[in-house]
């Protein structure tokens, strides 16, 4: 697996784990609240592990991979971009697709012939696997919702879509890394 | 709908009440247990019980005073101060 590769599996994993995370304090009920928060620092989390192997073959730090690239730099798809609060409708179809999606390549990453990767993959796995049965089980009461169809039939095309970010990435990348660069130098 | 939710700490030992979650129904209840009761490594199981299901007694007639039935009908500070006594020890 190439670097770009990582990157482009971090990247997915830090934006939507930032953009979930938009909905701690806010979410419909106050035990998914909860869930969902916990969902998001678990992909923040996961972006970390994939950032330290990527960074180890480019000669880089996580952190700086994470922070100290441009916006038009990130590998992520353009579904994890949108800012989707207060649409909890959409939110939950991103999520049902992402998590998909992110099962049929972790699903590949733990065949990998790099025991690191297999091995992450497969710890990682073990955790997705909540985010699956809460995704699925939102899919199973929403899914005779217009709203939630119309969600899913909107975002479906932006999956794959990695070359063309949207302005919604750019504004977060401004939210996202203001801390790190208002000292400039400095190590965190 | 409430579920309670019981947690056991460490293997073997009782489980004991945790709090309550409020979800619509057991699957959903199940997966907010886990998150609000387990994901700190802080219990070994969770208990996720209909609200419904939990029967609830708090009526204990003991009209008689039959304090001889109870742990307090035998004050052993007493006791031992009369043993003392007898013993020239108090």
């Amino acid at each position: 697996m190439s670097a770009q590769e990582l990157l482009e599996l971090a990247d997915d994993e830090l934006i939507l784990g930032w953009r979930n995370s938009e909905w701690t304090g806010i979410a419909p009920l106050l035990e998914e609240d909860v869930a969902f928060s916990s969902i998001a620092q678990n992909e923040i989390g996961h972006a970390r592990a994939w950032y330290e192997l990527a960074a180890r073959e480019l000669g880089t730090t996580a952190d700086e991979l994470a922070f100290d690239r441009q916006p038009d730099e990130y590998r992520c798809s353009r579904l994890v971009e949108l800012r989707l609060v207060p649409d909890w409708a959409a939110t939950i179809a991103r999520h049902h697709l992402y998590e998909t999606a992110d099962a049929e390549r972790i699903a590949a990453l733990k065949q990998s012939d790099d025991p690191e990767i297999a091995g992450l993959a497969a710890k990682i796995d073990r955790e997705e696997a909540y985010h699956r049965m809460h995704a699925q089980m939102w899919f199973e009461r929403l899914q005779d919702e217009p709203r939630f169809t119309a969600a899913l039939d909107e975002l479906r095309p932006l999956l794959n879509v990695r070359d063309e970010h949207t302005p919604e990435l750019a504004e977060l990348w401004q939210e996202m890394t203001i801390v790190r660069r208002s000292v400039a130098g400095a190590t965190w | 709908m409430i579920y309670e939710v019981f947690r056991q700490e460490r293997k073997g030992q009782a489980f004991a009440h945790a709090g309550s979650v409020e979800a619509p129904n057991e699957e959903f209840a199940e997966a907010y247990a886990r998150e609000q009761y387990g994901r700190r490594g802080e219990s070994t199981a969770l208990w996720v019980v209909p609200r419904e299901a939990v029967h609830e007694i708090d009526d204990f007639a003991d009209e008689l005073q039959k304090n001889y039935h109870r742990v307090d009908g035998y004050p052993l500070k007493e006791k031992l101060g009369r043993a003392r006594e007898r013993a020239g020890t108090a």
